[in-house]
């Protein structure tokens, strides 16, 4: 950012009569806020247009003939208010309105969620009348219905605000919810065929007409969590606690790398719930929902509490005491150290831990066989020789790119490629969507189809076939444009490192076009463990293998003789794999990674059971621990103090939310090391951020970009066609295991196709689509969409379509389609 | 706009109405096209004779917004009817004036003699029947219409009847100031905006009494408005510039 | 039936009226010999803001209700900002004991368009909507004869008259909702959302209809134009008084001999216009009645000599509104009459704010229990409190409206109210009525 100081335009005005200064269109609502003076409110929302709905605010403003809403009210100069304190009109106004809302209100608090926390009850309470007036009968309505899986709806206790509408409308732009009816039976409501004459009593509430619509948002939670009654509650929640019950505390998201503040509310040593936090820098007040209810993983049945280690005599896992396993991992590390380790600590790791497995694999295994990238990192059946990625994050995005989410806020013009905002970065899509709707954000995005979720940005559309990325990013006239304007951002996903010379493409555009780049991962630990060291060609701090001087840094600061680092770089995940398979390499110390996640998911497991031995630090049993030779258990995010590193390199810090005896990564690779006589120094989360803030910055020169070559896109021909495909925000991810009402909210998985091979398939909407390759096939409902010729989109790892797992590819490459499900020759075929 | 891909839910009535529908979305400057969703559902009923499931996901489909968006509009109107209707709604004003004048009897009437309530249509399906809000003919209290053409003036019970009871037999009475009478779904076509396609219909129902009233009065005692001079000059301050249209 | 006397009769100003007398002046042929298309050419020879001017100097008012100078909103459109104009015509009417925007478009529907393509070329919009109300259905067929037909003779279309200036306009049917005669509400109806109140400001003379510039102007408010600009400022003037200039359409309903229309100049009183329609009917004397629609306060029979202007019902302690003059007598009951007004404003409250959908919910409900006998001494204090806290805390007019026929029942009719409490009146309402009513 420009650091430009702009003036600001003042007006005094009077609140109370205590002269304040106000900037200019400023609401009376917030100045009052300012000056300690509460305004009752209902729909007023800070993030959200001004409503003056619920009337709730109404303060007297001199001059004027009637009460006005203090929350659609800007300052003026000279103007004189008077709230409720100083007022008699604006205090009966209040206390009017106050009992208005309260005549159909069930005053249910007893069994309501939101009683405790609810703005209803405590403005009731300092607001209201003792006893209402009101004798006649309340309106009533079914109650609870469900709106979404998630997501129930009580209208009798809705006082139609209207900020779940408003919210998403302007906010999410997933107008699923409205206001329906009107007068004193408005309501609430999802589309129901109910209220068309479908079966039902006609006022919405039946819940299962055929052309019902569900509030299908990945952003329905913060309705419910800015409902101001207790309208909006979430299945996962209702009826569990009472939230005077509860412990509150501050904690950061595991999700994805959007570093999400959140607050988590546990009792007794559970958590029962998780809410937005409220970081204007980061998520504003909001988070997705996967970030709120995605938490039942850590309680999941398959929590490993204990160490296991491989009985020699049966071959099976046994429980084992701490002290013996660490021994067995210690030396079965030792004894592998000579032909090689390789590490794969994976991508959900908090820095400090991140941190550990770098300096773990440098000190005590003398290696840089390390790679956290749990995921494709080149494209199918690329040469292994080429470091394109490895090398663009060490010239482009170690260190940290400087740009923020202000910066996408107010830039012009935002150029996105290899990254699906609302899937993949769903705050940063809120924060472009917010630029957008300010107006003056223009969204450009390469990818192969207009999303909705671009369709929200209002994005104009560079159709990509998968691979031809780097050509356009090289060539295309709109991607140019895109950037010509001072201040324009590029914002690449990690999913541009499978297209060949994409990130070299993005890289060099950025120089041409002096816009600045941004790197976005899709895991919270991505980001992190790059500048922790967690890449085969970097240490800690961004420091190149290869150049002595930054190896000289950090021998100084580790206390290691020259020469321990070793001065080449080392294996990336890929060739960690390949070289496990084949039998190189002596050992693997695997983190949380799931094979699945891999680019190849078979030759991965063959690697895991190829390999002589391995260590598993895990927090639940997985496809690593039932291979591995020692299970390390691991404490989940919620039982840890840590960091994560958020796209922008805005460190995320939180402490542990509850009490637990689970020990985190660099604790027990700290004991591992104490074995091997090292001192790792990573079991304190304290000590490791010391050491790291008493690193020294790296003088070594920037690496130079990568340069690959662009290649073209496949040419599929007869009934072949290119594979397109990322994540579903919702999808089979295994931190989502455990949560079948949140799984209700994922998008339906479908098989898009375009016209054309619509046609030539046969198919029409919800017909069966088959994409295989020699390794197996993914049958889906297609879904006809503007897709370029001959490309076919996959959710990635989705109910039904696991494409690494079953196609054992990625996008770019070329798949064969068929109409229905696979044939009996086919279905053998997938078994080969 | 005009290669959507209609829903099978939607696609009957696309295939009677896209054409109409086209012609209702072109009233509206581009990019405006929303404002097209009320001529839009009065068009649905035309088809279904009340706003449909299917009808919402035509409209929906057609200006590429959500159903719950359609929803919210179509539940807020009263003429958008959510249940089938009769061939003909008669409707009874019962606001205060039409109702001390007389309107609530003849509602009461009606209701008794069809055996329907508010809102409901008769077995036959010939009448829905509702109890109106003003009508904006309150000189003529308390009126009755059919499928909003104003067709009992000064009603009583006994008319209202007589006017049902034509209606169910099958006959279509001369309405006092409207138009000739033609069904309800025909009626909602005019509602989209289309010009009535039956010959003379336009120039059926003379102005009552009532109306004319004053304007008679003045005319019977010869009162005028004088000095009026239909080439008084308008004061010219700019010369009138032809480049400044548009 | 007694005769008017001369000097009340000489009251009457058939302006906007006048042409009803011709059966086929919906016709264009006719209207073009009734003066039609006159004025027309007239405006297009002069420069847009020397209309606007005129405009300002006849001192036209809305017709609508509020009475806001015309010429000044014109005015406020912004001219030269690069954004589209919209002329926007409310023919939404709809408020109860209003009855003469309908008959003046079925009747004489080119004075509504011609004044619509005069107004569009004053504030250089070239786009016009007139918004009628849904069942305003033989209105609505004869205003879209009207329109085919001028576009059909090049009134309408490209380069008007050799003008240069283009115009389209459309006839757009609302769908049942008195709010969306409030102004706001019908621009969102006619952008194909809920027909509920904006937030103000912006006002529509900066963000209007698609969030441009936008004059929306009542039906008699434009259908004035043509006239002003034919006869001049002054001539309008001389109808009226000072400060409400001009013609008015005065609708009489109810207990009076004659219902109907009388034209007249703005300050006529109601016992001149009662004497117009021929006295009250036999055996009623006059009550209380509305000087402009159930929104506005009502008056009583001590009003009778009000003068019936924009100042002169002001001061009167209500608002002239729109000349509705619903009148009741001594057979009406006052409280009855507020319950079904209620019941009206309930049904057709939007339901944005807490108020008035809150408000009138309560109301109607304790009316209903009073007319049914069960009212109680406490229920007056809530109910004129309920309307103290609904009447200028609503988001709009409608609340102000539905509080305004309790207040003012109250305020002169208190003993009609405890003629039910204290049982001298029967109920009014059966039991059954108390559950079920819309």
């Amino acid at each position: 950012m420009t650091d430009v100081s702009k003036r600001v335009d003042t007006v005094k005005l009077v609140i109370d009569g205590v002269e304040v200064t106000a900037e200019k269109g400023e609401l009376v609502i917030r100045v009052a806020e300012r000056m300690g003076i509460a305004i009752p409110r209902f729909c007023d929302h800070p993030l959200l247009a001004p409503a003056g709905a619920c009337r709730q605010c109404l303060v007297e403003v001199e001059g004027q003939r009637k009460p006005v809403a203090s929350c659609t009210q800007t300052v003026a100069e000279g103007m004189v208010v008077k709230t409720q304190l100083s007022s008699p009109v604006a205090a009966k106004a209040q206390a009017g309105v106050m009992e208005l809302l309260l005549i159909n209100h069930p005053l249910d608090c007893p069994t309501c969620d939101k009683g405790g926390e609810c703005p209803l009850q405590n403005q009731a309470m300092s607001t209201g009348r003792a006893d209402s007036r009101f004798v006649e009968e309340k309106r009533e309505y079914q109650k609870p219905i469900h709106i979404s899986s998630q997501v129930l709806l009580d209208r009798e206790r809705c006082v139609l605000c209207q900020r779940c509408t408003r919210f998403s409308e302007e906010i999410a732009g997933d107008k699923f919810i409205d206001l329906m009816d009107r007068s004193s039976g408005e309501q609430i409501n999802v589309y129901r065929d109910d209220f068309f004459g479908g079966d039902g009593t006609g006022d919405g509430e039946v819940g299962d007409g055929a052309g019902d619509v569900p509030f299908n948002s990945y952003f329905s939670g913060n309705t419910i969590q800015i409902c101001p009654v207790g309208a909006l509650t979430g299945e996962q929640y209702r009826f569990r606690a009472r939230p005077f019950d509860l412990v509150s505390t501050p904690s950061a998201c595991e999700h994805c790398a959007s570093g999400c503040s959140q607050r988590t509310d546990h009792r007794r040593g559970k958590v029962l719930r998780r809410l937005a936090g409220d970081d204007p820098a980061v998520n504003e007040e909001w988070n997705c929902d996967k970030g709120r209810w995605g938490f039942r993983y850590a309680t999941a049945t398959d929590r490993i509490m204990t160490p296991l280690v491989r009985d020699a005599a049966t071959g099976e896992l046994r429980e084992a005491a701490w002290s013996e396993a660490l021994l067995i991992a210690a030396e079965g590390l030792k004894a592998a150290r000579e032909r090689g380790v390789g590490v794969l600590p994976g991508g959900r790791l908090t820095v400090e831990d991140a941190y550990a497995y770098a300096k773990f694999t440098r000190t005590v295994l003398g290696s840089n066989d390390i790679d956290f990238r749990a995921r494709p990192v080149r494209a199918t059946g690329s040469s292994t020789a080429i470091t394109e990625e490895a090398d663009f994050l060490a010239a482009n995005v170690a260190g940290g790119t400087g740009v923020t989410y202000e910066d996408v806020e107010n830039a012009p013009s935002v150029l996105i490629v290899g990254l699906e905002p609302e899937e993949e970065a769903p705050i940063l899509f809120l924060r472009l969507r917010k630029g957008h709707r300010r107006g003056n954000l223009k969204i450009t995005a390469v990818s192969s189809y207009l999303s909705r979720g671009l369709e929200k940005l209002g994005a104009a559309l560079v159709a990509a076939v998968p691979g031809d990325e780097a050509h356009l990013l090289g060539t295309d006239p709109a991607v140019a444009a895109a950037l010509s304007a001072p201040g324009s951002l590029l914002i690449v996903g990690e999913r541009l490192a499978t297209v060949p010379g994409g990130l070299s493409a993005a890289a060099a555009l950025a120089d041409r076009s002096g816009a600045r780049l941004a790197w976005v991962p899709r895991r919270a630990g991505d980001r992190g463990a790059i500048d922790a060291g967690c890449l085969p060609n970097l240490l800690p701090g961004g420091r190149p293998v290869t150049d002595p001087a930054a190896r000289a840094e950090l021998s100084l600061a580790w206390k290691v003789e020259p020469g321990v680092l070793p001065g080449t770089a080392g294996r990336d995940v890929d060739r960690i794999i390949a070289a496990a398979a084949d039998g190189t390499l002596g050992a693997l110390l695997v983190g949380g990674v799931d094979p699945a996640d891999l680019t190849d998911p078979r030759l991965a497991e063959e690697a895991l059971d190829a390999v002589p031995f391995l260590v598993s630090l895990e927090m639940r049993q997985s496809a690593v621990t039932r291979r591995a030779d020692v299970v390390l258990p691991i404490a989940p995010a919620v039982e840890k103090a840590g960091t994560y590193m958020d796209w922008e390199s805005r460190l995320r810090s939180f402490g542990a939310v509850l009490k637990s005896t689970a020990m985190t990564d660099g604790r027990v690779l700290e004991a591992i090391a104490a074995l091997l006589d090292v001192t790792l120094n990573t079991g304190d989360v304290m000590a490791i951020r010391r050491e790291l803030g008493a690193l020294p910055g790296s003088t070594a020169p920037n690496p130079a970009q990568p340069a690959a070559e662009a290649a073209r896109p496949a040419q599929p021909a007869g009934d072949e066609a290119v594979l397109a495909t990322w994540h579903q925000l919702i999808d089979l991810g295994s931190l989502l295991d455990g949560d079948q009402v949140l799984a209700g909210t994922a998008r339906p998985p479908v098989a898009r196709i375009g016209k054309d091979l619509a046609e030539s398939l046969g198919v029409g909407d919800g017909d069966l689509v088959t994409v295989s390759t020699v390794r197996g096939t993914v049958t889906l409902p297609a879904a006809i969409t503007d897709l370029p010729p001959r490309v076919v989109w996959l959710p990635t790892n989705s109910p039904g379509s696991t494409v690494r797992r079953s196609l054992g590819v990625t996008a770019g490459a070329v798949v064969k389609l068929s109409a229905g499900v696979p044939g009996p020759i086919l279905a053998e075929g997938a078994v080969q | 706009m005009t290669t959507v891909e209609f829903s099978p839910a939607a696609e009957p009535l696309a295939a009677k109405l896209l054409e109409p529908a086209l012609e209702i979305l072109a009233r509206y400057p581009a990019g405006r096209e929303r404002s097209a969703l009320l001529p839009l559902l009065h068009l649905v009923q035309t088809e279904e004779g009340f706003v449909s499931p299917n009808g919402v996901a035509f409209c929906a489909e057609l200006l590429g917004i959500n159903k719950a968006q359609v929803g919210a509009v179509a539940t807020f109107y009263t003429m958008y009817k959510r249940r089938p209707t009769g061939e003909y709604l008669v409707s009874v004003c019962t606001n205060t004036l039409c109702n001390v004048m007389g309107g609530q009897e003849v509602y009461d009437q009606l209701s008794e003699h069809l055996g329907v309530g508010h809102d409901e249509t008769t077995a036959d399906g010939r009448i829905t029947l509702e109890h109106a809000e003003c009508l904006a003919a309150c000189d003529y209290a308390p009126v009755v219409t059919v499928n909003y053409d104003f067709t009992v003036d000064q009603a009583t019970p006994e008319s209202a009847v007589e006017l049902v009871e034509n209606l169910r037999k099958g006959e279509r009475p001369t309405p006092a100031r409207g138009a000739r009478i033609c069904s309800l779904r025909e009626m909602q076509y005019q509602l989209a905006g289309f010009a009535d396609p039956r010959d003379g219909a336009v120039a059926d129902g003379v102005a009552g009494a009532p109306t004319l009233r004053g304007v008679r009065l003045a005319q019977e005692h010869g009162v005028t408005v004088a000095g009026f001079d239909p080439d008084t000059p308008i004061t010219k301050t700019k010369p009138r510039v032809t480049e400044e249209k548009k | 039936m007694t005769q008017p006397r001369p000097e009340v009769l000489q009251k009457l100003t058939p302006v906007l009226t006048k042409r009803w007398l011709s059966p086929d002046a919906w016709r264009i042929g006719v209207y073009e010999r009734l003066d039609g298309y006159l004025a027309l050419r007239k405006a297009l020879d002069v420069h847009p803001d020397d209309l606007i001017q005129l405009v300002k100097d006849s001192g036209l008012r809305g017709r609508g209700g509020a009475g806001f100078p015309t010429g000044l909103k014109w005015g406020f459109i912004p001219q030269g900002d690069g954004k589209p104009h919209y002329l926007v015509i409310n023919a939404d009417e709809g408020e109860p004991g209003t009855c003469k925007d309908l008959p003046l478009m079925t009747y004489d529907p080119h004075s509504l368009v011609e004044g619509a393509i005069i107004a569009s070329y004053a504030i250089r919009a070239n786009r016009a909507y007139i918004y009628i109300r849904g069942e305003a259905v033989h209105a609505a067929r004869r205003l879209r004869n009207a329109v085919q037909e001028a576009y059909a003779k090049g009134y309408l279309g490209k380069n008007i008259l050799g003008s240069g200036f283009d115009l389209d306009l459309v006839v757009h049917s609302g769908a049942g909702a008195y709010i969306c005669g409030e102004e706001t509400a019908l621009l969102d109806s006619l952008e194909g959302f809920r027909g509920q109140p904006r937030l103000r400001p912006p006002f529509p003379a900066i963000a209007g209809l698609y969030a441009s510039p936008t004059v929306v102007n009542n039906v008699g408010t434009i259908a004035s134009v043509p006239y002003i600009v034919l006869g001049g400022a002054d001539w309008w003037k001389s109808m009226g008084t000072e400060k409400s200039a001009g013609p008015m359409i005065y609708s009489l309903s109810g207990r009076i001999t004659n219902p109907g229309q009388y034209e007249c100049g703005l300050g006529i009183t109601l016992r001149e216009l009662i004497e117009l329609a021929g006295g009250m009917k036999p055996g009623h004397n006059l009550k209380f009645w509305t000087p402009g629609g159930s929104s506005t306060p009502i008056l009583t029979a001590e009003h009778i000599d009000t003068p019936m202007d924009f100042e002169g019902v002001s001061a009167a302690g209500s608002i002239l509104g729109t000349t509705a003059m619903q009148i009741f007598s001594d057979q009406d009951c006052p409280v009855y009459n507020t319950w079904r007004w209620l019941e009206f404003y309930h049904h057709e409250s939007c339901g944005k704010c807490t108020p008035c959908r809150e408000g009138n919910y309560w109301m109607v409900r304790t009316y209903r229990r009073i007319l049914a006998g069960q009212g109680t001494y406490k229920d007056l204090d809530t109910l004129q409190d309920t309307a103290d806290n609904i009447f200028g805390r609503s988001f709009c007019g409608l609340g102000d409206g539905a509080a305004t026929p309790v207040v003012s029942t109250l305020k002169w009719f208190r003993q009609d109210y405890l003629d039910y409490i204290e049982g001298r009146t029967a109920p009014r309402l059966s039991e059954k009525s108390l559950v079920g009513a819309h």
